[in-house]
């Protein structure tokens, strides 16, 4: 028998630290590792400096004319030359100041949440806004000349689309999961058809359907405005995939928690959305931002039944006599700002997801 | 029902599919009686506790609680589980709810209580179990025995007469189960009615006033304490307390 001190903890030796040993493990660590990393550097090297000239060392930035393009590389003064025809479409040039005004409150609303830290004045803050916006850019209200949907266009309609179908596929997903993980058989059926038969059909053929076979449905003489028709097909769609995200939070959540809802004597809505759905969107929140995300670059799709999103101007503008041939310039423009959509999106998920974790050790 | 019994169960059948999972049982349980059922894995002990609150639906038989016969009837469930509450093997405590929300949801939602009122019901109950100073933690942060005493200070919130405890201990590491027996044994002194599935037979010696052994589906011994472990009379009780208490 023996007894033994407690040790000393000492520091990790010092070849298992800092960048050499970084380099060696992570892109030298193998003579095969070593060809990837190489002939990746050589691929940047020859991607890189080409693209590097033509958007930024060639090109030319100011200006308001085609003749101002002297440089050889991109013609950066088309995008400046159109830059309203990109944001608001053909949305008349005297009522921009609307649309301005309706992002400008956005900002507004992220100040002031500051003071606000109740959801539910939160939600009402929120609610409002919208109806605000919305009287704002469709006006027809307080001697707003009324923008008739046709002339929606551009990054507006894009963002509109997609905030729209975000805002609503959201709770009828969340619904329509629910439904699927359903005792009832009716409801259980209902939900479980629906979603298949989404799942099934592309979403140009649902926004085919809503914009050209719907209307035969209605009697004569009855229209619907075709962007109306346009963002319920699209958020229909989209519930679909947020419901089969959700479900699969759902899945996640162990029974135990269900068990414990119920024996403290929650009602099954108290305990869906008290318990289970807190947890079941935070396991969900990756899926959900993905399918968000995809539902940013769908919107492009309403091109196919007449409306004119952000890509929809790029041809439209380059198609015009004046400045033909200037596709590319508007090609990479509408990529930076999808982008930078889209990752913006991606990064709140991430903050999202740390602030949802309460696995804290 | 007889005057005294908060619990009579008659007859009791039920199955999982073509599994006969209890077998005519039959119990009644007097108010503040203190119960200890236990016996292998797979003996229905969990299942009898779990159909007392309804959380298993059975086929056959009749369980009365404290007057109250549900029959499907959602509000009479309600009103059920008002009244019995019960701790499970894994906590089940909600992992995105600090410890004293955890305690207030129910209270504030079923019960409708102000905020303020089920905050100070919480932290006493908090206090009693001893980890008051962890109240704004989350469940994760807190070790087996913490968390399982604070299921144990939720369970108190709504002021049950009757608790039920489904292997309160198993999940827990070897050092912690005694730190949740002592909040056990400090509730079975103040006259609530416990039904304790456990294998803790020291609990059951100090406290129960009944022991139950229960083995392939039905009862098959019921005793005092004393006469339970000084003088099994089945073979079946025989062998299982030689497995249990040989080390």
């Amino acid at each position: 028998m023996a007894v033994y001190e407690l040790k000393q903890t000492l520091e990790a030796p010092s070849s298992t630290k800092g960048m050499i040993h970084w380099l060696k493990d992570n892109l030298f660590s193998t003579p095969i590792n070593t060809l990837l990393t190489l002939s990746g550097v050589a691929l940047l090297f020859y991607i890189i400096p080409p693209f590097l000239n033509w958007a930024v060392f060639d090109a030319d930035f100011v200006g308001s004319t085609r003749e101002q393009c002297t440089s050889g590389g991109a013609c950066w003064v088309f995008i400046h030359a159109k830059i309203d025809m990109f944001m608001y479409g053909f949305y008349p040039a005297a009522e921009v100041w609307r649309l301005k005004t309706a992002l400008a409150l956005i900002l507004v609303i992220v100040a002031i949440f500051k003071f606000f830290k109740s959801n539910k004045i939160r939600f009402s803050i929120l609610t409002l806004y919208f109806i605000i916006s919305y009287i704002l850019i469709s006006g027809g209200y307080f001697g707003l000349e009324h923008v008739p949907t046709e002339k929606w266009g551009g990054l507006m309609l894009t963002v509109v689309v997609a905030t729209v179908g975000i805002i609503f596929s959201f709770p009828i997903g969340i619904i329509v999961a629910f439904g699927r993980q359903s005792d009832l058989p009716i409801i259980k059926s209902v939900c479980v058809t629906y979603v298949e038969l989404i799942r099934g059909v592309p979403l140009i053929t649902i926004l085919f359907m809503s914009s050209i076979v719907l209307p035969l449905f209605f009697p004569e003489g009855v229209t619907f405005d075709k962007l109306l028709r346009a963002l319920i097909g699209l958020t229909f769609f989209q519930a679909a995939y947020v419901a089969e995200n959700i479900r699969g939070g759902l899945q996640s959540i162990p029974s135990g928690q269900y068990e414990a809802a119920d024996a403290i004597g929650l009602s099954y809505w108290q305990k869906m959305i008290l318990v289970i759905l807190p947890q079941a969107l935070k396991v969900a929140i990756p899926n959900l931002v993905g399918a968000f995300i995809s539902l940013f670059q769908d919107t492009t799709l309403v091109l196919i039944i007449g409306l004119f999103d952000l890509l929809a101007m790029v041809r439209i503008a380059a198609a015009d006599s004046y400045w033909l041939g200037m596709e590319t310039e508007g090609y990479v423009f509408v990529t930076a700002i999808f982008w930078a959509f889209c990752y913006g999106m991606s990064r709140y998920s991430n903050k999202l997801e740390k602030q949802f974790n309460t696995n804290l050790k | 029902m007889k005057d005294n019994n908060v619990i009579e169960i008659k007859d009791l059948n039920k199955w999982y599919g073509d599994f006969h999972v209890l077998k005519d049982i039959n119990l009644e349980v007097k108010k503040g009686e203190i119960i200890v059922v236990c016996g292998p894995s797979g003996s229905g002990k969990s299942t009898l506790i779990r159909c007392i609150n309804y959380l298993e639906q059975f086929q056959e038989g009749t369980i009365v609680v404290d007057g109250i016969q549900v029959m499907d009837d959602i509000k009479k469930i309600k009103a059920l589980r008002e009244d019995v509450a019960m701790v499970f093997q894994h906590f089940n405590l909600f992992p995105h709810l600090t410890i004293v929300d955890n305690l207030t949801l129910s209270p504030i939602w079923v019960k409708k209580q102000p905020k303020k009122d089920a905050i100070a019901t919480a932290m006493k109950f908090l206090d009693r179990v001893g980890i008051a100073e962890q109240a704004d933690k989350y469940p994760n942060q807190l070790s087996g025995g913490q968390q399982q005493r604070v299921a144990i200070a939720r369970s108190l919130c709504k002021n049950p007469s009757i608790m039920l405890f489904d292997e309160p201990t198993s999940a827990l590491d070897p050092e912690m189960v005694s730190e949740v027996l002592d909040v056990m044994i400090e509730l079975a002194k103040e006259g609530r009615t416990m039904i304790c599935v456990t294998h803790e037979m020291g609990f059951a010696k100090k406290v129960a006033d009944r022991v139950i052994f229960m083995d392939a589906g039905q009862i098959v011994e019921e005793n005092t304490p004393e006469e339970f472990f000084g003088n099994p009379e089945s073979d079946r009780l025989k062998t299982f307390l030689d497995q249990i208490l040989s080390h």
